[in-house]
């Protein structure tokens, strides 16, 4: 097990990259730290898989290197690595059992045969496979390979991390459920790095102790939970973790006010004078809709979602949503929104600006 | 539901009918009506029933050209089928050479039967061809006209010169279609190149190589011109196969009953074997998804 750094790292597809929009991942410095639990999040194409595949060393990089520990790996092969990995489809050896399918990775490294049945056993055990060992892999159904497919991923101890590439795809919702859970008590018990790539915002943030948010090939963020949900420090993060997203407003931004439309909003931070495209961002948690003070909407549809309502309108043009509680009564002539003082964010050319005192 | 009853739809098979009865059950009746009679032309019958088939079941000659047959069959598919798997391995899987070798290996595909044979008559002679007069310059005694041994090494040669392609083509096939995440997989599970070959590649391409297996084995059992033309059956019997034997009966000398009793045996024996084949095959699969 290992900090994993990755310095100065970089990769494009391309051979002789030139451009930046030529690079799946522009240049990157971070440090996962040994037996963290991280997943990573992005939209689809953001350069999740290869910032993983170059992990494992499936990929290599184009610049920049991979440490583990104080060891430079990125020339290592993959098998040197000693690295696990769960791919987002079912690959399992059809002509294998699921025995000597979950046995494999150990057999090839030559353990102990007794020290092989009990941890393949204790595996099985964890996925529920325990009656079936002795099946062959081949007409299994699709979650019960992909079951296969995570046990093969845990069943080595020594391993320097294991990375999921979206391993829950094929998996139904209850069964998902059940095995995030057992993934999150095996990292709990082992103590293994782990890092889970996923597109959705649920998993990673009841998975994960920190979640990395990336975009267009940058890692936009890395915080907790928390931190993602607060003060996201990118408007992609904040559009994207939270449903709906954050509401995003262009505003103009002078001291601790922000101008909009002509009517005024505090800001309970100051920032000076702000350059670049100036916007406001709020949290539809933090608004509240009132009859008497605030901006004026206009609602469009309120829809129910079980436990709350979210209410979805115009603010001066531009849409904006807003979740109202359960049980809240919402008369005709509420069509004024407030904001929670100290909730709003204030992001020049997308980034987040740090507010200061007033 | 009431099924509807409406046997006016039998009509529609009728077509079909009317094409495999003259292009399959008609001649095949033929053959049948042969075997079953003895003729002396002038379209004049005279019954003998099973007496043809009693004559070609004992006859040294007919197992003879058997013997031959099987052990040619057998030769082919020990070397095209390994080397065939071989050569899909080894190929480039994308980009210019890919297609340089996709069309190479085709190549000997698309030239005919005959031409094959010819080719290689040609190129096997001592006096003119380059590889005859080639192993004779460099001292080895190689004549395929007068030398079995010889006549069949230039048969078989030519058999893997022509049709190894199609093995390591299907092959090729059949390995392309393997997601690259089952080779990721292997490399993470740190599994020997032996090992992806043995539980990637040779499962997934199972399904080809059965077809394969299948299409050589009849084809080679069947084979008939390329030896024709380079030795016409010899020398002596030599190699003489099922097939040119056939025609040496049945046009050679004319005795059209023992002929047609020959090849109905043939036919079954083919369809016998692929049977035979198939079905153990495709139990193998089922009783590993078990």
């Amino acid at each position: 097990m290992a900090q994993i750094t990755l310095s100065k790292l970089a990769h494009s597809y391309a051979a002789n990259p030139t451009a930046e929009s030529d690079y799946a991942l522009k240049e990157m410095d971070h440090v996962w730290q040994d037996g963290g639990a991280y997943a990573l999040l992005g939209s689809s194409g953001c350069g999740k898989t290869t910032l993983l595949n170059i992990i494992s060393g499936l990929v290599r990089p184009s610049y920049g290197r991979v440490l583990f520990g104080d060891l430079d790996v990125t020339d290592q092969e993959t098998a040197a690595r000693n690295i696990a990995q769960v791919f987002q489809f079912p690959v399992v050896y059809d002509t294998m059992t699921v025995r000597e399918n979950l046995s494999f990775p150990l057999r090839n490294r030559g353990m102990d045969a007794a020290y092989i049945a009990a941890r393949v056993n204790q595996i099985a055990q964890m996925i529920g496979m325990e009656d079936i060992l002795n099946r062959k892999a081949r007409g299994l159904t699709a979650d019960a390979k992909q079951k296969i497919s995570l046990g093969r991923g845990m069943v080595r101890e020594d391993v320097n991390a294991i990375l999921f590439d979206e391993p829950l795809t094929v998996i139904d919702p209850h069964m998902k459920w059940e095995l995030r859970t057992q993934l999150k008590q095996l990292h709990r018990e082992f103590g293994h790095t782990m890092i889970y790539v996923t597109h959705d915002q649920t998993e990673a943030l009841t998975f994960a102790d920190k979640v990395v948010v990336m975009y267009d090939g940058r890692v936009v963020q890395m915080g907790t939970p928390e931190e993602l949900f607060e003060t996201p420090a990118h408007t992609f993060v904040g559009y994207f973790i939270g449903s709906p997203g954050m509401n995003l407003l262009d505003a103009k931004v002078t001291g601790s006010v922000a101008h909009l439309q002509g009517a005024e909003i505090a800001l309970g931070a100051g920032y000076g004078a702000v350059a670049g495209r100036t916007q406001i961002g709020i949290r539809p948690e933090y608004c509240l809709l009132t009859d008497g003070a605030g901006l004026p909407v206009t609602i469009r549809r309120i829809e129910d979602v079980g436990r709350h309502r979210i209410i979805r309108a115009d603010l001066f043009g531009q849409p904006f949503n807003v979740i109202a509680p359960e049980g809240m009564a919402i008369g005709a002539d509420m069509t004024r929104v407030a904001f929670a003082p100290g909730k709003i964010n204030v992001y020049a050319d997308d980034w987040r600006v740090a507010g200061g005192a007033i | 539901m009431e099924k509807t009853q409406n046997n006016k739809a039998w009509f529609l098979v009728l077509p079909v009918l009317v094409i495999v009865a003259f292009s399959a059950v008609l001649p095949l009746m033929t053959v049948v009506n042969y075997s079953m009679n003895d003729t002396f032309g002038q379209n004049e019958f005279f019954w003998n029933g099973l007496g043809w088939f009693e004559e070609m079941i004992t006859s040294d000659r007919m197992h003879d050209a058997l013997g031959r047959q099987v052990l040619f069959s057998v030769i082919i598919l020990v070397i095209e089928v390994p080397l065939g798997i071989f050569i899909a391995l080894n190929m480039p899987k994308k980009g210019f050479w890919a297609s340089f070798c996709l069309v190479l290996m085709a190549l000997p595909l698309l030239i005919p039967f005959n031409v094959v044979g010819t080719i290689w008559q040609i190129f096997g002679r001592v006096d003119i061809g380059l590889l005859g007069h080639g192993l004779a310059a460099i001292g080895i005694d190689y004549n395929y006209t007068n030398d079995p041994f010889d006549a069949w090494i230039t048969i078989i040669v030519m058999d893997v010169w022509h049709w190894t392609s199609l093995v390591a083509l299907l092959c090729y096939a059949g390995l392309q279609s393997i997601p690259q995440a089952y080779y990721q997989a292997a490399r993470i599970d740190q599994a020997s190149r032996w090992s992806v070959f043995r539980f990637i590649e040779l499962p997934k391409m199972a399904g080809v190589l059965l077809i394969a297996v299948l299409l050589r084995f009849m084809d080679s059992f069947m084979i008939y011109t390329e030896p024709f033309v380079v030795t016409g059956g010899g020398p002596g019997n030599s190699t003489t196969f099922l097939s040119i034997d056939l025609v040496k009966m049945a046009v050679g000398q004319f005795d059209l009953g023992p002929a047609a009793a020959f090849s109905l045996m043939y036919f079954l024996v083919i369809l016998l074997v692929s049977w035979v084949f198939y079905t153990v095959m495709t139990s193998l699969d089922k009783a590993e998804t078990k």
